[in-house]
């Protein structure tokens, strides 16, 4: 031991003159870094309440509690936080689908309730609602899942511009499987579909790679999933919770790639239907469409005996006869069909109701019948010229192409209309334009600008990758006859739609004129209902709503007790609307036999 | 009565414990020659909660005996019931003064059983992370050996550069005790603006530190009195009892995993972590000492290397269902106390089937405590447990 040793630990003496480094809390004020993960806050109007939050805390401190009635896109539920159990790891923060949820920097609260310490950020309103400070998602390439999709892959342009053959490819196992593992299984596409289909179940059977349970998912509310799989509006993939930063998950696509891997033949052992009981009961459907052949299903599955009157010579309605075979392969659309008609459902095809046979004669008959007779009538623009016989609609165009019957198409054809029709009518004209001519030459027009066309996006990229020429923003005013046959359509700049009050009504500059030439032009400005079969004593009972549609209550039951009516002419065009249409109204069928059963006993 | 003579007759105890032929103490302790006395579990010279059961004959200690249980909360068994995202905020209570390695530990689990790379800027940011850790942790460790023998003003400097260390954590991870910053994939953050800079101040206050630390305590000789020759490890005992870390280097072993298996970006650093052959209290307080200055450079080095900006995470499955195949792996690093490893199996679902974190409190303060106990002085107890750097949590997960 030397002197030093005992003399160097008095050094420590130096120190008494600093000042202290003590915060004299409450006295100075230390706030938390910017970074700092303290209190909850939440943007209640970008908050959609999806759920990811309470999903991912592994202390269950967050539950979803009721804040707004629910909307599309919206449960209506926000997260509240249990300061009893949370450990501010921010991973809510992190895995927010919105980022509306976030931390702020504080971290002093002090309050004589315990309850207070459970809160609802944004909603229970807190001082630190307006700090800005605090843990924020990271910003950069920090994602805790895929906020892009796979991309689907569609034949080139010119591999489809001459054939009617499929144009979507489908999903590989693994595109599917990566596609699937996107889905934070929040739900909110559920609330939006019409069939509300158990997407995240059905997804997540792809992802576990187990198509028989996703096929049976899909059962339970769609008996037409390869149909759907192809050509539904896909509402959910607008609400789809992941869109908020990416690009929603491909939804229908992934109903496409089950259907696509179950074989026909396996469809009844899966779906456990080799051995369905028949009733008494019989019940009528007009009309193979969607809702016809959703409600058939639905009925022969519960027992009863199912009766299809379908006035064309094959099943499908507006699905074979509307939508084109690129879209829609007709083995895909038998597929789905054959199945349905395989349970036990009789068909009798070319028989129009209201010919031979009548409302009233199904009524007597059955116990119950069920109208979805779809919207098949063209309907017309009323415009100078066309009323002349080479001016077509569009529906019957298409019906002629399914039904393989000759369609003279010229060599230039002007199509009036912007919505999915109208870009059906105008690719499939063009592919025979493109087989006859080896050119394409055809001019779609609307009176909607680009950004407001009612037709898909992808529907009007495609046509115009095709080839075809799609004029927005423009009123058609006259078809120019030239010897019987029209040579071209005028047309003036079209500026809006709709008036201060949201009614329709077109302002156009009458100045701005332009002239298409085309020796055919096609009509598809929307379609109407045929409702020659309802009689006068019918329409007695049966109340109609605005646009002349007829008002069902929620089981789509009309003012005629066993008369159910559903799909496009209640609902509009929309495949998944009808197939919805045609569950409900399954089970109003299901109940009005039953209760009449009950009273009689 | 010569009192002398009685005093010197009781105070002989060089033949007390008499030493049975099964090669244990004899203790009867109903000669009165003998007591029990138990040290923790709530005592301010046991590191965490433990206890230590002592069978003392005057002041001296014949017999010990360590209890544990005081703090298990299972989280090994609750992150089997937790998707692997889930187990990153379980994982790092599982060592409260050093979390971050559990962190890094976890993280590179998941990563190598599910094959993902991570990238370089998150490479650095957690070796920085992980140094800072040691920093904070020696900080209180080293000047806490002397607060052990009633020397606590070191314990107070330290501490108050600690809180500042504590702060740049606050900022890059926000937070101050469970950062929870380095996750599967990658870490959550970049440095903020100024960070280095700030950083930079306080490493000089940690140097200045680390000379007064040595004018005070190393140079003490009450301090060397007491802590020299003291609970004395011998090297054999480096593999019977599987000492790590800063104990072993003090015996003469070079143990440290940042240099023997090289991780992160260890291998791009300059250091030579310090050894010595006396192996007692006071060695391997000067081995933590040497450690310090090391960390103290090391994070100079990391922030003077890293790149400014770059991808912080890589890629990762979906966290919600992230499954990973089945396998599985040990992984290790080095914390302030010595090798910790994580051993973590998975069965092809999105639960791990089982993880066992390997830390060195578990062989040093159970059964190397209850051997360097023997013959000690009951005053010293504190300060042989704290010179093994014993952390409870992590010996009960």
């Amino acid at each position: 031991m030397s002197l030093k040793d005992i003399l160097t630990p008095f050094t420590a003496w130096k120190r008494v003159a600093r000042t202290p480094v003590t915060v004299r809390d409450p006295f100075n004020d230390r706030p938390g870094a910017d970074r700092y993960r303290g209190f909850h806050k939440n943007d209640v109007d970008t908050c959609i309440g999806c759920g990811t939050c309470e999903s991912i805390c592994e202390n269950e401190a967050i539950d979803l509690v009721p804040f707004k009635d629910p909307v599309s896109g919206d449960s209506g539920l926000r997260p509240r936080i249990d300061y009893g159990r949370c450990c501010w790891c921010a991973l809510c923060v992190d895995v927010c689908t919105t980022n509306s949820l976030t931390l702020s920097n504080e971290y002093t609260w002090v309050a004589t309730d315990p309850e207070e310490y459970r809160y609802t950020p944004g909603v229970d309103k807190k001082s630190w609602d307006e700090n800005e400070k605090g843990w924020k998602k990271p910003e950069g390439n920090y994602e805790f899942y895929d906020l892009n999709r796979v991309a689907m892959h569609h034949l080139h342009p010119e591999e489809r511009s001459d054939s009617f053959i499929e144009m979507v490819t489908g999903y590989s196992k693994e595109q599917a499987m990566t596609e699937a593992d996107r889905c934070v299984e929040c739900g909110i596409c559920i609330a939006t579909c019409p069939a509300h289909m158990g997407i995240p179940e059905y997804i997540k059977a792809v992802r576990n790679d187990n198509m028989e349970e996703g096929m049976r998912v899909l059962y339970e509310t769609n008996p037409l999933p390869e149909i759907c799989g192809r050509i539904c509006t896909h509402k959910c993939e607008t609400v789809c919770s992941i869109g908020h930063k990416g690009d929603p998950l491909s939804i229908r696509w992934l109903k496409r790639y089950i259907a696509d891997q179950i074989p026909s033949d396996k469809y009844k052992e899966i779906l456990n239907t080799n051995n369905l009981e028949v009733n008494d009961k019989k019940v009528a459907i007009i009309g193979s469409g969607p809702s016809g052949l959703s409600a058939a299903h639905y009925l022969r599955l519960m027992g009863y005996q199912v009766t299809i009157f379908e006035q064309y010579a094959e099943a499908g309605g507006m699905m074979r006869y509307g939508i084109p075979e690129y879209r829609l392969p007709y083995d895909q659309l038998d597929k789905d069909i054959n199945y349905i008609l395989s349970l036990g459902v009789e068909i009798k095809y070319n028989t129009r109701i209201g010919d031979k046979i009548t409302l009233a004669d199904l009524g007597k008959k059955y116990d119950a019948v069920f109208a979805g007779t779809g919207l098949h009538l063209g309907r017309g623009t009323g415009i100078p010229g066309s009323d002349n016989e080479h001016v077509y609609y569009s529906t019957d165009l298409l019906r002629k192409i399914t039904a393989g019957e000759k369609i003279e198409v010229a060599d230039s054809v002007v199509v009036i209309g912007g919505g999915n029709v109208a870009m059906d009518i105008t690719r499939s004209l063009a592919r025979l334009q493109m087989k006859k001519y080896g050119r394409i030459n055809i001019i779609a027009t609307s009176l909607e600008n680009e950004e407001n066309m009612p037709a898909d996006r992808e529907e009007v990229v495609e046509a115009r990758e095709e080839g075809a020429i799609i004029h927005p923003g423009w009123a058609p005013q006259s078809i120019e006859i030239e010897n019987g046959v029209p040579i071209g359509l005028h047309v003036v700049k079209c500026n809006s739609l709709f008036d201060e009050t949201g009614r329709f009504n077109p302002q156009c500059s009458m100045d701005i004129k332009e002239y298409w030439p085309g020796k055919m032009v096609v009509q598809s400005i929307g379609q109407g209902m045929d409702m020659t079969y309802l009689s006068d004593e019918f329409k007695e009972n049966i109340t109609f709503g605005p646009r002349g549609r007829v008002q069902t209550n929620e089981y789509f039951q009309t003012g005629v007790g066993w008369f159910f009516m559903g799909g496009d002419i209640i609902e509009g065009p929309d495949v998944i609307h009808g197939i919805a249409n045609g569950h409900k109204a399954a089970v109003g069928i299901d109940r009005y036999i039953q209760d009449k059963l009950n009273s009689k006993q | 009565m010569d009192i002398r003579k009685i005093f010197q007759q009781y105070s002989d105890r060089t033949s007390y414990p008499e030493i049975g032929e099964d090669g244990k103490p004899i203790i009867d302790l109903s000669s009165h020659k003998y007591l029990k006395m138990w040290q923790g579990p709530q005592h301010p010279g046991v590191t965490g909660n433990m206890s230590l059961e002592l069978t003392v004959c005057g002041d001296e200690i014949v017999e010990s005996k360590t209890h544990v249980g005081y703090l298990h909360r299972g989280f090994e068994k609750l992150m089997e019931r937790r998707k692997f995202i889930q187990c990153f905020p379980t994982c790092i209570r599982m060592c409260v003064a050093e979390p971050d390695p559990n962190e890094y530990l976890l993280a590179r689990c998941v990563e190598e059983l599910s094959g993902i790379e991570v990238p370089e800027m998150a490479q650095w940011l957690r070796t920085l992370v992980l140094e800072m850790a040691r920093l904070q942790v020696l900080l209180r460790g080293v000047p806490g050996q002397g607060g052990t023998f009633a020397l606590g003003l070191g314990y107070q400097w330290g501490n108050y550069i600690r809180d500042l260390i504590l702060d740049r954590f606050e900022e890059l991870t926000g937070g101050r005790v469970y950062h929870m910053y380095i996750l599967p994939g990658g870490v959550r953050g970049l440095l903020p603006d100024g960070f280095k800079k700030r950083m930079e101040e306080n490493l000089k206050l940690a140097d200045e530190f680390v000379k007064s630390i040595d004018d005070l305590m190393y140079s003490n000789s009450v301090f060397k009195q007491r802590a020299k020759g003291l609970a004395v490890i011998p090297k054999e005992y480096i593999d019977k009892y599987g000492v790590y870390g800063p104990s072993a280097r003090a015996a003469g072993v070079m143990r440290d995993v940042r240099k023997t298996n090289p991780y992160l970006k260890y291998a791009e650093l300059d250091f030579e972590p310090y050894t010595t052959t006396e192996s007692d209290v006071y060695a391997r307080s000067r081995v933590r000492w040497y450690d310090l200055q090391t960390t103290i450079d090391l994070i100079r080095q990391i922030m003077a290397k890293m790149p400014e900006k770059g991808e912080i995470k890589a890629p990762t499955p979906n966290v919600l269902h992230w499954k990973i195949p089945k396998g599985e792996t040990y992984v290790k690093c080095e914390s302030s106390r010595g090798e910790y490893g994580m051993y973590m199996v998975t069965d092809g679902s999105d639960m791990p089937r089982r993880v066992n974190l390997k830390g060195p409190s578990y062989t040093h303060a159970n059964m190397l405590l209850e051997k360097l106990l023997i013959n000690a002085n009951i005053a010293d107890t504190a300060g042989i447990m704290v010179s093994l750097a014993t952390c409870p949590p992590e010996i009960e997960r």
